[in-house]
């Protein structure tokens, strides 16, 4: 248990680093810093996302040069249901820190990460193909995972877990009659 | 398609079509090669001819029944995955697990590096025409496969690693059989190393080829033995150590070369270094000693209490039936794969299904340095380039 106790004191500061040094550069950057488990969430405003991922690269502070993984959760029906997570670490300060953006159901569009972190590339086809989140500025928005002709984003909490069909499958039947 | 100047005049490029069932792309990889004369000039990977919707699947299942699924995703390191998608969930439950099931679970994952390195020298070494390596390869692959089926009762599908801990005590006879294999394998690495470190063709196959820099490595997420062979010394085990790592003693090879040699020269070298550590864990891991955490309701009760206590019993039947139920919030943990960075993304909403499952899969990251890695070179040097990132075409799709 001591140890846990350490590791949430150094995210504490961590947190308190970059949330200073991102609200000394501009104080609308930080929405909210969300704490759980030592992990460090800062949420950001959406029309700010692509000036403070920059800034988290560049500043001599944080140097976040690694854009490990972005992805998505859908909180649907709870609006706004998408909630994106870009994760970064820091290779010469051995930090790790989570940039959130919240995005609603009608208008999921978000600014491109690949001209800050050109990784981001792939990472962002996947959550358009799966999600159905548009990002301004990608070079090559196209399904990667999924078929050109699919038709829906799966891993919306909407779209059922079997998918669609015209014959129910042995376990949706299964399920309609465990049901009372 | 485009022009390109040649030496009798302009000329049109061609478009080859490279897999999907191509033996070079250990799996099914499509790439579009644009060519001029045998140089690449653009290269478009196309993917997504295995995706089984592993995340999708996730969603309707309870947190323990994940775990069989985490196997599929990277067939030749269903522990590492084990290992991360549990260390993410018991980050979410706050749960302790004990030192001598970490240790465990750190020889487990060490042997599993060695084995899926070397099924990546195997495959690699006979893509570029040298059959017996693989031969070899396989030959001390069936050993590792052995001491799993010892451990879990699979050679390769294993789900050894539970939320908590381990499934099974280690059986007897699990240190003869670890001891006896680290007793032949460094001769066995001297035995690959003698046939290709310095073989003229093995050289002239993969020196010099497939650079890039290791600015460009970060910028384009590459984690693993591609970045340290760019000589950029970002393991996990060592910058955010899991597991218990940081009891352990072991180097980070690094190279500075980024080429497919260098790449090979890093394997290589961690598999000693893999090798190193198995060594230690013999020490640590003493013979007796609880193997799972204790926490009544999320962790399944012992056999014995079960059929006597009444209380075990109804836990043990809740958690078959309904699960457990982490607290709302997320977690995100990283572990360092043979093949790189591989990160869990967990996010519960308070129930006992997990709201959103998703792997960080290092092979999907690392294979979009793939066009960078092979514009301008020859064909012949695009299968040495698939090769040296490793990928595994399961966990590139999930």
């Amino acid at each position: 248990m001591g140890d846990s106790k350490i590791v949430a004191e150094s995210s504490r500061q961590n947190a308190n680093v970059v949330a200073e040094c991102l609200r000394s550069w501009n104080p609308k950057a930080v929405a909210e810093v969300i704490e759980f488990r030592g992990e460090t969430t800062i949420v950001v405003p959406r029309e700010l996302l692509r000036a403070t991922a920059e800034r988290c690269r560049e500043d001599a502070k944080l140097q976040y040069n690694l854009l490990t993984d972005a992805t998505c959760v859908d909180r649907y029906p709870a609006e706004p249901r998408f909630e994106l997570s870009y994760h970064l670490v820091s290779i010469p300060k051995r930090e790790k820190v989570r940039l959130r953006v919240r995005l609603g159901g009608n208008d999921a569009m978000v600014d491109s990460l690949v001209p800050v972190w050109p990784g981001a590339n792939w990472l962002e086809r996947e959550i358009f193909d799966l999600f159905g989140i548009r990002f301004t500025g990608h070079p090559d928005l196209r399904r990667i995972l999924l078929p050109d002709d699919w038709e829906g984003y799966p891993l919306r909490r909407d779209y059922p877990v079997e998918g669609y069909r015209d014959v129910p499958s042995p376990g949706e039947m299964f399920r309609k009659s465990s049901t009372p | 398609m485009t022009t390109v100047d040649t030496v009798t005049g302009t000329a049109k490029t061609m478009v080859l079509n490279m897999g999907p069932q191509h033996p070079s792309t250990h799996g099914v990889l499509r790439i579009l090669l644009e060519l001029d004369g045998e140089t690449v000039v653009k290269a478009v990977p196309d993917l997504g001819y295995l995706h089984t919707g592993i995340e999708k699947s996730c969603e309707d299942k309870t947190y323990s029944q994940v775990i069989t699924l985490t196997d599929r995703i990277d067939y030749l390191n269903p522990l590492g995955n084990n290992l991360v998608y549990c260390l993410a969930v018991e980050k979410l439950l706050g749960l302790a697990v004990p030192k001598r099931a970490q240790y465990i679970r750190v020889m487990m994952v060490e042997l599993q590096r060695i084995s899926s390195h070397l099924v990546w020298l195997g495959t690699h070494a006979i893509d570029l025409g040298a059959m017996s390596v693989f031969l070899y390869c396989f030959r001390e692959r069936e050993e590792i496969l052995n001491i799993f089926e010892m451990f879990s009762g699979q050679r390769m599908m294993t789900s050894y690693i539970r939320i908590g801990g381990l499934a099974l005590d280690p059986p007897t006879g699990w240190r003869q059989a670890v001891e006896r294999f680290l007793r032949m394998m460094p001769g066995h690495i001297d035995e690959y190393e003698e046939l290709l470190t310095k073989n003229r063709i093995w050289i002239g196959r993969t020196k010099g080829i497939g650079y890039i820099s290791p600015k460009d490595a970060v910028a384009l997420s590459m984690t693993g033995p591609t970045l340290r062979a760019a000589g950029v010394a970002y393991d996990n085990r060592k910058v955010f150590p899991y597991s218990s790592y940081e009891e352990f003693n072991f180097s980070i090879p690094t190279r500075t070369e980024s080429d497919c040699y260098a790449r090979y020269l890093v394997r290589v070298a961690e598999m000693r270094e893999s090798l190193k550590i198995v060594r230690q864990t013999l020490d640590k891991i003493t013979n007796e000693g609880p193997i799972i955490a204790e926490a009544p309701g999320i962790i399944p009760p012992q056999r014995e209490k079960m059929k006597t206590e009444m209380e075990a019993l109804i836990y043990h039947f809740k958690i078959f039936t309904e699960g457990f139920s982490p607290p709302p919030g997320e977690a995100f943990v990283t572990v360092e794969s043979p093949r790189g960075e591989l990160g869990c993304f967990i996010a519960s909403d308070g129930s006992s299904k997990p709201l959103r499952v998703h792997f960080r899969s290092p092979s999907y990251i690392n294979l979009q340095a793939l066009p960078k890695l092979i514009e301008g070179q020859l064909i012949a040097d695009v299968v040495a380039c698939i090769g040296t990132i490793d990928i595994i075409l399961g966990e590139v799709d999930r």
